[in-house]
C-alpha cells in the first residue's frame, strides 16, 4: 500500500503533481527565477563587489609599498648621515694630526733660527775680538819700537851716536822683543 | 533520497503511521496533518496555461526580488571601508570564494567558477530559508524544478568546462576510462563513470535537496499543525502536548535553518568537486 501511495506521489500521480517529475510551469518558472538571480548577479552585484574588493586590495597594496618607499629612504638617509658623520671625524682627526705636525715643524724651525742667530752672533763677536787683537798688536808694534827706542837712547845716552852700533842695538832688541812676544802669544 | 522500508516491523509501523496521517488529512477539520500536496498548491494565475503561477511561485518571486535586490543594491553601496550590512553580504561571498571555490579548485582555478558557486549558493540559500520565514513557510527549493535547473546549470557548466580543459574526446577518455586500471575492467567501469557523470551526479544534485526540502517542511508543518491542534482543538487532557510539540517546533525551525544553510553549501561543495574532477590534469 505505501509503495503505491509513494510511487503515485514520486512519479506522475493525477492531479496533483510528482515529486521528482517536474510540470512544465514548474520548469519554465524555475527556469525564470534562476535567470533573474543569475543574470542580477552575473551583471550587476558580483561586479560591483568584485570592483570594491580590488580596489581594496589596490588601496593596501599600494599603503605597503609607500611605507615600503619610505622605510628605504628614511635608511638610505640615516646611512648617508652615518657616512657624513664618519668622514667628518676622520676630517677634523686629519685637521688636528696635521695641525700638531706643523705646530712641531714650527717650533723646530724657530729653534734652529734662535741657533743659527746666536751662532751668528758669537762669531760675530769673536771675530771682532780678532780684529781689535789684530789691530792692537800691529799698534804695539809700532809704538813699542819708538817707546824702546826712546827709552834705550835715554839709558844709553850719547853712547849710541854712531850709525853702526844704533843699528844694531836696535835690531837686537827687535828680536828680543819678537821672541818675547811670540813666547807671550804662545803663553797666551 | 527516498528509502523503501525493508525491515518487516519498520515497514508496518510506517504504514501506519501514514495511514493515520492520511485518513486525518481526509476529514475536513480536527488535525490537518501534511501532505505532499502542500508542495503542489492551485495556481493563482495563469490557470490552465504553461505559466501556471501557484503558491509556489509565489514565493520564489518574493524571494528572488529580495535577493536581487540586497545583492544589486549592497553591490552599488559597496565601499571601501565595508559598514555593517556590507560586512555581511561580504562575509557570504568571502564564504564562497574561500572556503568553497579556492579549497577545492585552487586560487587559480576558482576564479573562472566563483560567480557560478556564489550565485547558486546565494539562490539556494534564501530559497530554502523561505521554508522558515513565517508567513512564506515553504521553501522555494521543495518542489523539483528548481532544483533540476540549478542541477542542469551545473552539469552544462562541468561538461563544458571538461571539454574546454582536454577537448571532447580528451574529455570522455578521462571520464569514462580512468586510467591505471586493467582495460577489461571497462567493461565494466564505463558503464559506471558514464551514469556516474551524466546521470547520476545532476540526479543526486537535484534529489538530494529537494528532498530535504520537503522532508524539512512535512516535519515542520506536522509539528507546527500539531501544536495548533492540541492547543485549540483538543481536550483539556491532550493540552500539555501541546507544549512538547511547540518546543519541538521551535527546534525544528532552528534545525531547518541550518538545515537550509548545510544544504546551500553541500550542494555548492559538490558542483565545486565536479569542476574540479572535469578539469583536473589525468594522473
Amino acid at each position: 500500500m505505501i509503495a503505491t501511495v509513494l510511487t503515485g506521489t514520486v512519479l506522475a500521480a493525477d492531479g496533483e503533481g510528482s515529486v521528482l517529475v517536474p510540470a512544465v510551469s514548474e520548469l519554465i518558472w524555475s527556469v525564470v527565477f534562476v535567470a533573474i538571480i543569475g543574470f542580477a548577479f552575473y551583471r550587476y552585484a558580483l561586479p560591483g563587489f568584485q570592483k570594491v574588493l580590488d580596489e581594496r586590495t589596490a588601496r593596501i597594496e599600494g599603503g605597503i609599498e609607500k611605507a615600503e618607499t619610505v622605510q628605504a629612504e628614511a635608511d638610505a638617509a640615516l646611512a648617508r648621515y652615518t657616512k657624513e658623520l664618519n668622514e667628518a671625524r676622520a676630517e677634523a682627526a686629519r685637521i688636528r694630526e696635521e695641525a700638531r705636525v706643523e705646530g712641531n715643524a714650527i717650533v723646530a724651525d724657530l729653534r734652529a733660527k734662535a741657533q743659527e742667530e746666536a751662532n751668528r752672533i758669537l762669531e760675530t763677536g769673536l771675530r771682532q775680538i780678532e780684529a781689535e787683537r789684530q789691530q792692537v798688536m800691529v799698534t804695539l808694534r809700532a809704538d813699542v819700537g819708538v817707546l824702546a827706542t826712546q827709552l834705550a837712547s835715554k839709558i844709553v845716552g850719547e853712547s849710541l851716536d854712531d850709525e853702526v852700533r844704533q843699528s844694531r842695538v836696535v835690531d837686537r832688541f827687535l828680536d828680543e822683543l819678537e821672541a818675547s812676544t811670540a813666547v807671550s802669544t804662545k803663553g797666551k | 533520497m527516498f528509502r523503501w522500508p525493508t525491515h518487516p516491523q519498520e515497514s508496518a509501523l510506517f504504514t501506519a503511521a501514514t495511514t493515520q496521517l492520511l485518513a486525518a488529512s481526509g476529514e475536513g477539520g480536527g488535525f490537518q496533518p501534511p501532505s505532499i500536496s502542500d508542495f503542489f498548491p492551485p495556481p493563482i494565475l495563469f490557470a490552465g496555461t504553461p505559466f501556471e503561477f501557484n503558491r509556489i511561485q509565489l514565493v520564489r518571486l518574493l524571494v528572488t526580488a529580495v535577493v536581487v535586490t540586497v545583492f544589486v543594491v549592497g553591490a552599488r553601496r559597496a565601499k571601501l571601508v565595508p559598514g555593517r550590512g556590507q560586512n555581511i553580504l561580504e562575509l557570504v561571498l568571502d564564504f564562497v570564494r574561500v572556503n568553497i571555490a579556492e579549497e577545492i579548485l585552487g586560487t587559480e582555478k576558482a576564479k573562472k567558477y566563483v560567480s557560478l558557486l556564489t550565485t547558486i549558493f546565494v539562490a539556494i540559500l534564501a530559497l530554502n530559508l523561505a521554508g522558515v520565514v513565517p508567513g512564506l513557510n515553504i521553501a522555494g527549493t521543495s518542489v523539483i524544478g528548481l532544483p533540476i535547473v540549478l542541477a542542469a546549470w551545473v552539469f552544462v557548466m562541468y561538461l563544458g568546462a571538461g571539454i574546454r580543459a582536454h577537448g571532447l574526446g580528451g574529455f570522455l577518455r578521462t571520464s569514462l576510462f580512468p586510467p591505471g586500471v586493467p582495460p577489461y575492467m571497462y567493461v565494466l567501469l564505463t558503464p559506471i563513470e558514464f551514469l556516474t557523470v551524466f546521470v547520476i551526479r545532476p540526479a543526486t544534485l537535484a534529489i538530494r535537496l529537494v528532498a530535504n526540502m520537503i522532508s524539512g517542511h512535512l516535519m515542520l508543518v506536522l509539528v507546527i499543525s500539531a501544536t495548533e491542534f492540541f492547543l485549540v482543538e483538543a481536550g483539556p487532557a491532550l493540552k500539555a502536548y501541546g507544549l512538547v510539540t511547540f518546543g519541538a517546533a521551535l527546534a525544528l525551525t532552528l534545525f531547518e535553518a541550518f538545515i537550509a544553510a548545510l544544504q546551500a553549501y553541500i550542494f555548492v561543495v559538490l558542483a565545486a568537486v565536479y569542476l574540479n574532477l572535469s578539469i583536473q590534469e589525468e594522473h
